[in-house]
């Protein structure tokens, strides 16, 4: 059972951003409340009044802006798996849209309010870190925009502050010549882990720029710069020849923990498994050819 | 400042089932239990509570939700449907028909949510293969079957659909 509480439904940020000065301390943002609700009801977090940031304007829109791509905070997995924008400037978010949680957290639950949570086991902020995100904040100090990496500062934190609203997520969609899979793994309804391998090709299929994120395993997601650099100015079949070393370079740059999903050792061996797998998803599909590899437990997108 | 639209309570009118209805909810009332208490509506079951068994499954403007996590004012305005809504008086529908061809009901608890997520997915995809089936009712949990009669069931009543049976 719910507490009883306040609900507000401000139209605009500014009323928003009003309500949340006033009220600091005894309120909470409200959108899908996927994560807030069940919080609620299990007393983990107690608040008499949540604001309703599904009513202000703007903030359940995808569009495009110089060449990247927004998706409002209020915009829910479900429009971002139909989206006709993101199905053409990021396939793979769309589709990896389609594999989130369920269907009903799906119907309801938001980019932003998943981002905002920062539970550490998102399939959203990992593939979005490939993405190079960024996400944008707006506070009585002004608007700001911060890279996602710096956004989530580890499990159930971020930088946002008390008084500020998270309004979008910023993607730059990758250059074309671009392949690239997100592949998650795991036995609970959330993943226990998720990688996205970006690899962007000359035409002489050599690696122009590697993108390897990798999530759920750590408080926070993660790029790996080293293994990145592995991949990163060779030709695309040395690399994919080497794939274990790639793989290995991934397994020993994360910082996992143990959880229910298992132990920091356990996960540390299924990152080395899975991007080597995620690489030879991608090295297929540089050949025009769908990989039709199935791992148990396992989602490709 | 204006007013924001706060309260504690909330007028709110909703077609449910067909039919037109109209109360005063909490704030913080849950769907679920505005089904089962105030109208009666006892098919979605309150089980896990948090969103990932499916017990609680009802539709909203035709996308599943998870009544147990759903505030009742969210409803305003909208067409719902829960498991009492499917059959027309005793004659039951399509899938329901197909649940108990293929004997896809062992104690029933889930009975209720894996009809409703099998009927949001058939909306939206009318003959879904088998392992899209299983994927999309990987939050609905049945601890008395294997699910395979549930996916046999929902996957039969797409190909009938369309003619294929």
């Amino acid at each position: 059972m719910l507490r009883p509480f306040v609900l507000h439904r401000p139209e605009t940020l500014a009323e928003a951003a009003g309500l949340l000065s006033e009220h600091r301390g005894e309120v909470a943002l409200y959108a899908g409340g996927t994560e807030l609700l069940v919080l609620l009801k299990e007393g983990l977090l107690r608040v008499p009044r949540l604001i309703d940031v599904k009513r202000v304007a703007g903030l359940g829109l995808i569009h495009a802006e110089d060449g990247s791509v927004l998706i409002g905070a209020t915009v829910q997995h479900r429009a971002v798996e139909h989206s006709v924008l993101l199905r053409a400037t990021c396939p793979l978010v769309a589709n990896a849209a389609r594999h989130v949680a369920n269907p009903r957290v799906r119907s309801v639950g938001t980019v932003g309010g998943n981002l905002a949570f920062a539970d550490p086991h998102s399939d959203f902020a990992t593939l979005f870190l490939a993405l190079d995100a960024s996400v944008r904040l707006w506070g009585p100090r002004g608007p700001r925009e911060l890279p996602l990496a710096d956004f989530i500062r580890g499990a159930y934190e971020t930088a946002r502050e008390e008084d500020e609203i998270l309004t979008a997520v910023r993607l730059h969609p990758w250059p074309a010549g671009t392949v690239a899979t997100y592949v998650k793994f795991g036995i609970h309804e959330r993943p226990t882990l998720g990688v996205a391998v970006a690899l962007t090709l000359d035409p002489g299929r050599r690696v122009l720029e590697a993108r390897i994120a990798v999530g759920c395993v750590g408080p926070r997601p993660q790029r790996i710069a080293a293994a990145e650099g592995l991949a990163g100015g060779r030709p695309l079949a040395e690399v994919l020849a080497d794939a274990d070393t790639v793989a290995w370079t991934a397994a020993a740059a994360v910082a996992p923990v143990d959880d229910l999903h298992g132990s920091a050792e356990y996960k540390r061996e299924m990152t080395r498994v899975f991007v080597r797998r995620a690489l030879g998803v991608v090295g297929a599909r540089a050949e025009r050819q769908e990989s039709h590899a199935r791992y148990r437990r396992a989602v490709v997108v | 400042m204006r007013d924001t639209g706060a309260r504690s309570s909330f007028s709110v009118a909703f077609r449910i089932n067909g039919r037109e209805v109209e109360l005063d909810v909490p704030a913080h009332a849950l769907l679920l239990d505005v089904l089962r208490d105030r109208l009666g509506l006892k098919g979605a079951k309150r089980s896990c509570d948090i969103q990932v068994c499916g017990a609680c499954t009802v539709l909203v403007d035709g996308a599943p939700v998870s009544a147990c996590t759903y505030l009742a004012v969210e409803a305003d305005g909208c067409q719902l449907t829960t498991v009492e809504g499917l059959a027309e008086g005793e004659r039951l529908d399509p899938l329901q028909e197909a649940f108990v061809e293929c004997g896809a009901v062992q104690c029933g608890f889930c009975t209720a949510g894996m009809l409703m997520a099998g009927t949001a997915l058939l909306a939206e995809e009318p003959t879904p293969s088998p392992e899209r089936v299983a994927e999309y009712l990987r939050g609905n949990l049945c601890r008395c079957t294997g699910y395979r009669k549930v996916v046999d069931a929902i996957v039969a009543c797409g190909r009938r659909g369309e003619g294929r049976e």
